[in-house]
């Protein structure tokens, strides 16, 4: 265990400095953004003094290392800035937009998840049936359909047709969870339908592969049964690659979602960005950007620390 | 103990066949096959003749692409090929098990020994887990494992290759079952090790009275284990009879072939001159891997004369390889220098000159993967005449069709294939060609012959042989097979651990006294006299009594 802690202090560390990376990125690919904040909000009739003033306001008209610096050094200290915009601190205009977008998330990933592993082990076991190629031709399709198109239809279905849930996911900050539950269970299952695909699919290509080697034939010269071959046998070999694609699922679930949030009008962390381009909104972009990739090296950093501890050859040196 | 009277294992007219290129193709052309109580059978044959079928068929099982397509196997009464998944399943572990070849590819990676041990004896409900635990270490104790308490809590990758086998065996002991299907045990260990494995199996299976198939390529080793010995080829009985008929009285042409150990034996060379300049010579070279804290090899010296070849021999881990990609600039010395010709070699092969690499060439142990598989033999021969003596054109395919006429492979029927088109055999000597496509003075053959049947290996032996004799080719020649530095080397360097046990001649190495460690390793290699196990473990036993 020892050894998986200071695997976890070396991976952290080195996240860390990715993100610091990162932030150079996003703040230098932003400065490159066209488009003046000044001129969005004051509109094009004002004048250059007004326009000077509103930058000095600002803090605009500060070096660009200067305003990266303050930028950086605020949210050490956990102070995201104010909105250029609205000038209402970010942390207030986030923090339940980011709450709302973990929600839907891990609302689509405790369905997903589960369905792709056990999907995936299933086609394993019937390989090359009937039953396998449903279940492959199914997850296809869900993926390859547009995700704004599966919305639309799982409304019409749902919502339209049934009447079983709202099509519009507005939530009010006091809602209850079952209340949340049933109204983001529509775009809940439209990310479920776009994620599960991948998952599966490396779920049974990781099982069958395992399938040819020697101690698979072992375990059938054992006597064990298909299943117990599959789930007892292969499955836990297989952790490594199906984690990593869960964790890439996983990330994508928070960090794509921009078009469902859209359809089914959510207020989540999609949308915030969305709109937060549009206005030049910058100092939102940034934050948001941020957040996201520290989501994304998050995710990566637990799925290595799974793989290596599901591998005995790695956690066990000799 | 044998009571061939009540067969527990019946076969008759066992026909088995195999999927290729959308045809079925039979394996096991009608076998017929009785196996006693307490009765061990060994199965011989070279590879193809379809051994592992025949002892899986034995299980009821049929490896994928593979099926039953005629005959019985009747296990006590029980019909196998045609009977349901759950009734072989049933009579897995628990009345037949098997054992692998290669133990560490045979144990799953993800649970310790002892848990795949006590698996099915829990499964069956013929135990408690404690109680499967307790008997796991009791098997690992009878069959010689060190630490019996500890070693069962490991997984497979902190056990070493000799250890797991057993481990393995002791496994296939766990239910106590009547039959135990051995495939292959020992092949892929080392001598030393291969002498531990078999007499606990043997002891083992003495001891619990169980029926045993052996399946193996050894003679030698089969005449060690073996009540009776079935020999076989392309799917088919040759003859079978008890061992000590077989050993002595072999009546098949085939059998006899097999039995006429390596006959091949390079001529005896002059020695060679004082003043001679070797081509190749490693001076006191130590190596060390890069931020490892001890060095690999250690002080090592080897010369190599045109027209000779030296032997190196070792166990696995002992250094050979290591030695050869030292030499080739692949693992730079660390102390000590390579000499070409008398001159000094840059230590990495980077730095190294055209004209310098093309002299030292290599010849690979698996043919099938040291061979790109999409280029045709002429490319895969062309390339280093191409690259190292710019030869084009007309005068490149003249060279390329006389070098397969050397090889003994007709250039017209070849020169256009691919690899997949070949025999393992016929893979080996293009790998063969293609050193010498590059006119080299060593050659490094690292176990050219381990993956191959003894009649081709044979064959490979002599042509290596032929080649030397016109090229005047320096060999270093790494093997673990003392029969083949037997009938090849004209030096012998024995290694372990990276040092050099003893070097010199092959007469003086051959002869005693011995090196204790080359006396270990000469000793375990099998002979085909049966009592030679016995003989071996008595002797050592006294030695250290």
């Amino acid at each position: 265990m020892h050894y998986l802690l200071r695997l976890f202090v070396q991976r952290l560390a080195l996240g860390l400095l990715t993100l610091f990376v990162v932030s150079l990125v996003i703040f230098l690919s932003i400065e490159l953004l066209p488009g003046d904040v000044a001129q969005q909000v004051l509109g094009q009739s004002a004048t250059p003094e007004n326009l000077a003033a509103f930058r000095r306001e600002l803090g605009l008209d500060q070096p660009a290392h200067t305003r990266y610096l303050s930028w950086l050094g605020g949210f050490l200290q956990g102070d995201l800035g104010n909105s250029l915009i609205s000038g209402l601190p970010i942390k207030d205009l986030i923090s339940e937009r980011m709450y709302n977008t973990f929600f839907l998330a891990g609302f689509a990933a405790v369905i997903s998840v589960p369905l792709a592993v056990l999907l995936g082990v299933i086609a394993a076991l019937y390989r090359e049936t009937f039953l396998d190629k449903s279940i492959n031709v199914a997850t296809l399709t869900a993926i390859s359909v547009p995700e704004f198109f599966v919305g639309y239809i799982l409304v019409w279905l749902f919502a339209v047709e049934l009447g079983m849930f709202p099509s519009i996911a507005n939530l009010s900050e006091d809602a209850s969870l079952g209340d949340r539950i049933y109204r983001t269970f529509l775009p809940a299952l439209t990310l479920t339908l776009i994620v599960t695909a991948h998952m599966m699919r490396m779920t049974r290509a990781s099982l069958i592969n395992l399938l040819a080697l020697p101690f698979i034939e072992m375990a059938q010269l054992k006597g064990a049964s298909q299943r117990r071959l599959i789930v007892i046998h292969a499955l836990p070999n297989a952790i490594a690659p199906i984690v990593t694609v869960i964790a890439i699922n996983l990330a994508y679930l928070i960090v794509g979602v921009v078009i469902v949030e859209v359809v089914f009008v959510y207020p989540g962390m999609g949308q915030l960005l969305v709109d937060s381009v549009a206005k030049r909104d910058f100092t939102v972009v940034q934050t948001a950007c941020l957040l996201f990739a520290a989501t994304y090296i998050l995710f990566n950093l637990a799925s290595d620390l799974i793989s290596i501890a599901s591998n005995p050859r790695l956690l066990h040196r000799k | 103990m044998t009571d061939t009277q009540t067969p527990l294992l019946v076969m008759q007219n066992l026909q088995i066949e195999g999927l290729s290129e959308d045809r079925w193709k039979p394996i096991v052309k009608g076998v017929n096959l009785t196996l006693g109580k307490g009765e061990v059978l060994g199965l011989i044959g070279e590879s193809g003749a379809g051994k592992s079928t025949i002892g899986l068929g034995a299980m009821g099982h049929v490896r994928d692409g593979c099926r039953f397509s005629g005959g019985t196997v009747h296990f006590d009464g029980i019909e196998l090929t045609g009977a349901s998944r759950e009734t072989c399943r049933d009579l897995r572990s628990t009345r037949i098990a098997y054992v692998a070849q290669s133990a560490a590819a045979s144990f799953n990676p993800a649970f310790k020994l002892i848990s795949q041990h006590a698996e099915f004896p829990v499964r069956r409900g013929l135990m408690q887990r404690e109680e499967a635990e307790k008997d796991a270490i009791d098997l690992y104790r009878q069959l010689q494992l060190p630490n019996p308490e500890e070693i069962g809590f490991r997984y497979p990758h902190q056990v070493s290759g000799g250890q797991l086998q057993r481990a393995m065996t002791a496994m296939a002991m766990a239910c106590r079952p009547d039959l135990i299907i051995f495939d292959e045990p020992t092949t892929a260990l080392d001598v030393t090790t291969q002498i531990e494995v078999l007499s606990a199996i043997r002891n083992i299976v003495e001891e619990f009275g169980t029926s045993a198939i052996y399946i193996t390529h050894d003679l030698a080793v089969v005449a060690q284990m073996a009540d009776r010995i079935m020999v076989l080829r392309y799917g088919e009985e040759v003859e079978a009879a008890d061992t000590a008929t077989m050993l002595n009285d072999p009546k098949e042409e085939y059998t006899k072939s097999l039995w006429a150990v390596r006959s091949f034996k390079a001529a005896q060379k002059a020695p060679v001159a004082e003043a001679q300049v070797p081509v190749v010579s490693l001076k006191n070279v130590t190596a060390q891997y890069p931020g490892t804290a001890r060095p690999v090899l250690n002080d090592i010296s080897m010369d190599f004369h045109a027209g000779r070849t030296v032997a190196v021999v070792g166990e696995s881990g002992s250094g050979k390889s290591t030695t050869a990609r030292s030499l080739m600039g692949l693992l730079p010395p660390v102390q000590g220098e390579i000499l070409l010709n008398g001159a000094p070699l840059a230590p990495e092969f980077r730095k190294r000159s055209k004209a310098e690499l093309q002299a030292v060439q290599m010849i690979y142990q698996m043919a099938d993967t040291a061979l790109n598989p999409k280029q045709r033999i002429k490319d895969i021969i062309g390339r280093p005449m191409t690259y190292y003596r710019g030869l084009r054109g007309k005068q490149l395919t003249q060279e390329i069709r006389a070098l397969l006429a050397d090889i003994e492979l007709e250039p017209d029927q070849y020169m256009n294939r691919l690899p997949s088109e070949l025999s393992g055999g016929q893979k080996q000597r293009i790998g063969i060609a293609r050193a010498l496509a590059a006119s080299p003075k060593l050659v490094i053959c690292d176990e050219v012959t381990s993956a191959l049947d003894q009649l081709v290996a044979e064959g490979i032996l002599r042509l290596l042989d032929k080649l030397q004799k016109e090229h005047d080719l320096a060999y270093m020649f790494i093997t673990h097979d003392i029969s083949t530095v037997r009938a090849i080397a004209d030096e012998v360097v024995v290694m372990q651990q990276g040092r050099v046990v003893e070097q010199g001649a092959k007469e003086a190495i051959f002869s005693p006294p011995h090196a204790p460690y080359t006396d270990l390793l000469l000793s375990s290699v099998p002979e085909m006299d049966p009592a030679w196990l016995d003989r071996v473990l008595a002797d050592r036993a006294a030695a250290q009594g």
